[in-house]
């Protein structure tokens, strides 16, 4: 197995507060790697680095051997690292296709673009083959915004996979989703794997992280705690101290209550 | 599947029919209705649906609020009015020529105030416009090449015949109007279009796909400008006089926001139902009732009165009612047809509320 994506000594401070300090972790070619840790222990700054949409203080990112850090969203994103949000962001006054047509705009050149009709070239085609792969192929034609909040994050996933990016990063998937989406989402997740991508899941679910990870990477006040597999990590007592002990005590217990909490 | 091979989004026969009848009666306007009184009117009212589909296919488009664009009517004014003299051009048809390149001078000025005013978020950009506005007046009243507050007097051409003095001005408002609805057109059928769209629903995400925000904001931008540049040269040559306060007029901006508001945000149709509605009435109260701007009322009034029972302007509204009435008898086609059309150029540009709602719920 070969490192794909190389985070190295990442510190990243707003105001007075540390959310990444010297944050370092390895993501190997072809693993779905999930990314635990207690609220505050800096999982969502870490994508915003990986994913130019935060400048680090310190450290760099690398995706294949090329630094990506401070490159910006739009440039990682061509490079091939495509980013679902905790919070989806979809864009919610166009049609369910004309959001994925958005994520294939940038293939191409700039004036021949602002002359061509959307969806041209088999890009319709791929759009609707993609919806129909998540599941939401009837919806295509409606308001994105009259999307369920599930459907909407199906939604996201579909658009990222039209610019078919070697990595995804995949922030709490199965966040706020009905238990049947989320086995569903797992599926996906491992069938998007086995077709080559490299899979970075944020994710407070415990089922859904050990049923679908290879490897997992603890995050503990801005650095990355230990990576194991998930057995190993599960009964690592220091993972439980993450969780129970220090500043941040929100407990795993707790963790799992908000999620089912917020599902609707 | 009919979605897969559906290529170009078609036109519906209604729709066509409506352009057709649309075209039909601007072109015979002025020849059934002689009175000057009433072809001025008519030329006002085209003016200002021109602009009206301008200033949206920018600000309605990309959701940045712009209450500068008054500044791209005074440059292609002053523009025309100062090539116009220098030059000694004969009064006659020919100026209209000069409208283009007053377009083209306006884009400059887009360029350069693009460049500085769209580097803000929304908000802040909103003021930003007012102040570069403000600027831009000051600038007509203090340069020598505008003659401050005396104003600048245009080429009239007095040998055209009294009764049918208005026609050519009508004519070339309706062929800027004509060029600037199909530009629109287009624009909102081009992948350009539907990225201006996306930055208006979240630019940070567009921009996180690889859209170019930038590059795409500034080029909106400084296309609306040309249209509203040459509907100023259009002005100049009309009014004969011009005069810092009466082309960076403040008032421009406020009636095409409200034209647009009322006639349905980010759709083709509405500032053209604003425009011809709004203009007209302005053009008339002024003309028959009194000079004092009475129709600052009637705007304030309309504007509250859409905004109560019709927040997303009377284009969508009064659409999604035919829709869904029409849907009623033959829902099966409407389904797959509507969705491509009607509701690609009117319900789905718009800011629905269900829209707003779903955002502040998530």
């Amino acid at each position: 197995m070969t490192a794909l994506l190389e985070v190295s000594g990442i510190e990243k401070s707003f105001g007075g507060i540390r959310a990444l300090n010297g944050c370092s972790l390895t993501v190997e070619r072809g693993m779905i790697h999930g990314l635990i840790g207690p609220n505050g222990s800096g999982k969502t700054t870490l994508f915003n680095v990986l994913t130019g949409y935060e400048n680090p203080d310190a450290g760099e990112v690398r995706l294949d051997g090329v630094v990506i850090t401070g490159i910006g969203p739009g440039k990682v994103f061509r490079l091939g690292i495509g980013r679902t949000f905790q919070l989806t962001r979809v864009f919610i006054r166009l049609s369910v296709l004309d959001n994925m047509l958005i994520a294939a705009q940038h293939q191409h050149k700039w004036l021949r673009s602002a002359l061509r009709s959307p969806g041209q070239g088999g890009e319709r085609a791929k759009a609707m083959e993609l919806l129909d792969f998540v599941g939401i192929a009837r919806l295509a034609e409606l308001e994105a915004g009259a999307l369920s909040y599930g459907q909407r994050k199906l939604l996201e996933l579909a658009y990222l996979l039209m610019a078919d990016p070697d990595v995804l990063l995949l922030d709490e998937p199965a966040g706020g989703v009905n238990p049947t989406l989320i086995n569903q989402l797992a599926d996906k997740i491992k069938e998007l794997n086995s077709a080559g991508k490299t899979i970075l899941v944020v994710e407070h679910n415990m089922e859904f992280v050990m049923g679908i990870c290879g490897r997992i990477t603890v995050m503990h006040q801005g650095r990355a705690l230990l990576t194991d597999v998930p057995a190993a990590v599960r009964s690592d007592p220091r993972v439980l101290d993450a969780y129970l002990g220090g500043a941040e005590d929100e407990g795993l217990e707790a963790e799992a209550v908000r999620t089912e909490g917020g599902s609707k | 599947m009919a979605i897969l091979s559906a290529k170009a989004k078609p036109i519906s026969k209604g729709k066509a029919a409506v352009v057709v009848a649309a075209i039909a009666v601007i072109a015979v306007f002025p020849l059934v209705f002689t009175n000057p009184a009433v072809t001025e009117i008519a030329i006002f009212a085209l003016m200002f649906m021109a602009t009206s589909e301008a200033w949206n296919g920018f600000a309605g488009w990309s959701g940045y609020f712009s209450l500068g664009h008054a500044v791209f009517f005074g440059v292609g004014a002053y523009t025309f009015a100062i090539i116009a003299n220098d030059y000694k051009l004969p009064a006659g048809s020919g100026l209209f020529l000069l409208m283009p390149v007053a377009g083209v001078v306006a884009m400059v000025a887009a360029v350069l105030v693009g460049a500085v005013a769209l580097r803000t978020k929304r908000h802040t950009f909103v003021v930003i416009t007012i102040g570069v506005f403000f600027i831009f007046q000051l600038l007509g009243y203090n340069l020598s090449i505008t003659a401050g507050a005396s104003g600048l007097q245009v080429p009239t051409p007095y040998n055209w015949n009294a009764a049918t003095f208005n026609n050519p001005f009508y004519y070339a408002a309706a062929i800027l109007l004509g060029f600037t609805v199909g530009l629109y057109w287009i624009i909102r059928r081009s992948a350009f279009g539907l990225q201006l769209l996306a930055i208006r629903d979240d630019e940070e995400r567009a921009k996180g796909l690889g859209v170019p925000v930038w590059r795409v904001k500034l080029s909106a931008f400084v296309i609306s400008s040309f249209p509203v540049g040459m509907a100023g040269a259009l002005f100049a040559f009309l009014i004969g006089q011009i005069y810092p306060n009466t082309v960076f007029n403040p008032l421009f901006d406020l009636s095409w926001a409200l034209m647009t508001l009322v006639g349905g945000i980010g759709t083709i149709a509405g500032p053209l139902l604003g425009g011809v509605v709004l203009e007209s009435v302005q053009q008339y109260l002024n003309l028959y009732l009194s000079n004092a701007d009475i129709y600052l009322i009637v705007y304030g009034v309309v504007f509250l009165a859409v905004m109560f029972w019709m927040p997303r302007g009377v284009v969508p509204t009064v659409g999604d009612a035919l829709r869904r009435r029409r849907g009623a008898g033959e829902a099966t086609i409407a389904a797959t047809n509507n969705g491509g059309t009607d509701s690609s150029s009117e319900g789905k540009a718009t800011g629905s509320l269900a829209g707003v709602v779903q955002e502040g719920g998530k």
